[in-house]
């Protein structure tokens, strides 16, 4: 064999590697869509079917008989609602940082991101004993509240690198001119700050809509949001595997879709900006 | 911008993360010194050290400690070295690499309690499960995986879900790598293991870092695995501290004690934030 041939064998055998390691990742999800569409015989059948005829049937009784619609919205409601309220929050004071950066800047979110380092397991207790007593537990205020609270530090982060993207020289020049601070912002700073409010929100969502610790330790039945719903299957009685599967791909679908979407802002969130 | 403004602009983010911090951090402290057990509310009064002796010298706490190191340490191995060698094969080009990609990080945005059923149900089941239908397939004897092994099942769904977020990590890092040098090498005469040792795994060394530091702040917490397949069993042989945290505070809602606990949880998390506070501390650049 030349070099040339054992180099494109190489290169076969890597990517045909790639491919296995990606088929076997995505395997868990394409078999849980697959179940999805069986009848639950089919669901069980040993040993297990990859060719049947799909049905809908999973789907349409999961409307009829679960309070799936609720508890979706509750999920929608509290991971908008938690990152709304974050950006809210964040976005005034991500730009004050920004673009007057001082000597404690630095300081103060290195210290957010500390807060981060406290495990939810840690503060459960005053947490759970403060929504018996304020008679929020069980609500959506609840949840909004404290995944506001949770993704702050993070959200916080990536603005911060976002508006430091922006030329400082333009701004500059729209105070020579005289421009407001307010005029400043909704005219200048906003329009270019946009795309990365808009994928910080993403990521807020997508860290928001799967949280379980707190939406399954803080809610009962009325603010339950789809990942404590699913969490609700745990038992083994009377499990059924079609249904469930048609519930957890209707509750993933739109987050991995947005997942897509939001890859850069993954990293850059998660890593605080430290991988490019 | 005029100061005032710049500090009325800061403050409300500073106020909350501060309430958020110390609020509910100081309660903790004050609970783990008292008697406080919501079945028996005439109980109180300050006990000093006595929730945590009890919380260290319960019967469950070596064991939960135990296994909160090795799923931490075991999924890290794992995500880690199946990242890298992943993350490598598919940063050359090649057709679809793009269906692939996205394949490889969609573990990562499936929800925990999903991700859970899943492997409980669909893959780990003893009769009807894929992992059954394979090992009859090849003549063995299917495992009861929760039973038998339930430390390790969470270890392989934890891993599932977070390969996939080293790969993309280290895919996000080995594109900014300096190709030229890459080829230098490659006209050198420098081999594949050659160029991976002197040139990417240096390049890589950040990411790492920050991948392992990032992981064991998430999995030091671990629990819609743990709540939605074992339990914490059979016994205690798949309890994390988490999950040990969580029995001690909803079931036998022991405020005090669990206290105690969460302190525990704080201290041990905080030693990882100190390497992970000094490692992101450097890389921003202010």
């Amino acid at each position: 064999m030349t070099d040339k041939q054992l180099k494109t064998l190489k290169n076969r055998l890597a990517v045909a590697g790639a491919w296995i390691a990606a088929c076997i990742f995505f395997f868990p999800i394409f078999w849980m869509v697959l179940t999805s569409f069986k009848t639950e015989a089919q669901a069980i059948a040993v040993p297990p079917l990859l060719f049947f005829e799909p049905t809908l049937d999973n789907y349409l009784e999961i409307q009829e008989r679960t309070n799936y619609t609720k508890f979706a919205i509750n999920s929608v409601i509290t991971a908008f609602g938690g990152t709304a309220i974050a950006l809210l929050i964040a976005i005034p004071s991500a730009y004050a940082m920004a673009f007057n950066t001082t000597k404690y800047t630095k300081d103060i979110l290195m210290w957010m991101l500390s807060t981060k380092m406290l495990p939810a397991v840690g503060v459960l207790m005053p947490i759970y004993l403060l929504a018996q007593n304020l008679n929020i537990f069980d609500t959506k205020i609840l949840l909004v509240v404290i995944y506001a609270l949770m993704n702050l530090p993070i959200v916080m982060l990536i603005l911060f690198n976002y508006f430091r993207e922006i030329p400082k020289e333009i701004l500059e020049a729209s105070r020579m001119d005289g421009t407001s601070t307010y005029n400043e912002i909704r005219q200048i700073v906003m329009p270019l700050a946009w795309g990365g409010i808009a994928s910080t929100a993403l990521l807020s969502i997508i860290l928001c809509w799967n949280e379980a610790f707190w939406s399954i330790v803080l809610t009962t039945t009325e603010a339950s949001t789809l990942t404590a719903f699913v969490a609700s299957f745990q038992a083994p009685e009377g499990l059924f595997w079609a249904k469930v599967s048609a519930v957890s791909t209707l509750a993933c679908a739109p987050i991995v879709v947005f997942g897509w979407l939001a890859q850069k802002q993954l990293v850059q969130g998660l890593t605080f900006g430290a991988v490019k | 911008m005029n100061p005032t403004l710049v500090r009325w602009l800061q403050a409300p983010s500073i106020i909350v993360l501060f309430l958020w911090m110390i609020v509910p951090l100081s309660m903790t402290i004050y609970f783990s010194t008292i008697r406080y057990n919501l079945f028996y509310p005439e109980r109180t009064g300050f006990v000093g050290l006595q929730n945590y002796e009890f919380f260290w010298t319960d019967a469950a706490f070596f064991p939960a400690l135990l296994n909160t190191l090795i799923l931490v340490g075991s999924v890290l191995v794992i995500t880690i070295v199946l990242g890298l060698a992943i993350a490598i094969l598919i940063d050359r080009p090649f057709r679809g690499r793009g269906i692939a990609r996205v394949m490889l990080i969609s573990p990562f945005f499936i929800m925990p309690t999903v991700s859970a059923l899943v492997w409980k149900n669909m893959m780990m089941d003893p009769n009807n499960g894929l992992f059954a239908a394979f090992a009859n397939a090849l003549g063995f004897t299917p495992i009861e995986w929760l039973q038998s092994v339930p430390l390790l099942s969470i270890i392989i769904m934890v891993s599932w879900q977070w390969t996939p977020f080293a790969i993309l990590i280290f895919m996000t890092s080995l594109q900014s790598q300096d190709q030229e040098q890459k080829e230098a090498a490659t006209l050198d005469g420098a081999g594949f293991w050659a160029q991976f040792f002197n040139l990417t795994l240096p390049h890589l060394a950040r990411p790492i870092s920050i991948v392992l530091l990032i992981q064991m702040i998430f999995h030091l917490s671990i629990f819609a695995e743990i709540f939605v397949t074992t339990s914490g069993g059979p016994g205690v042989s798949s309890t994390n501290l988490t999950y040990l945290i969580y029995i001690q505070s909803q079931q036998a809602f022991d405020v005090g004690v669990a206290s105690a606990g969460g302190v525990f949880a704080i201290i041990l998390a905080n030693i990882v934030a100190i390497f992970l506070i000094r490692a992101v501390g450097k890389t921003l650049t202010v």
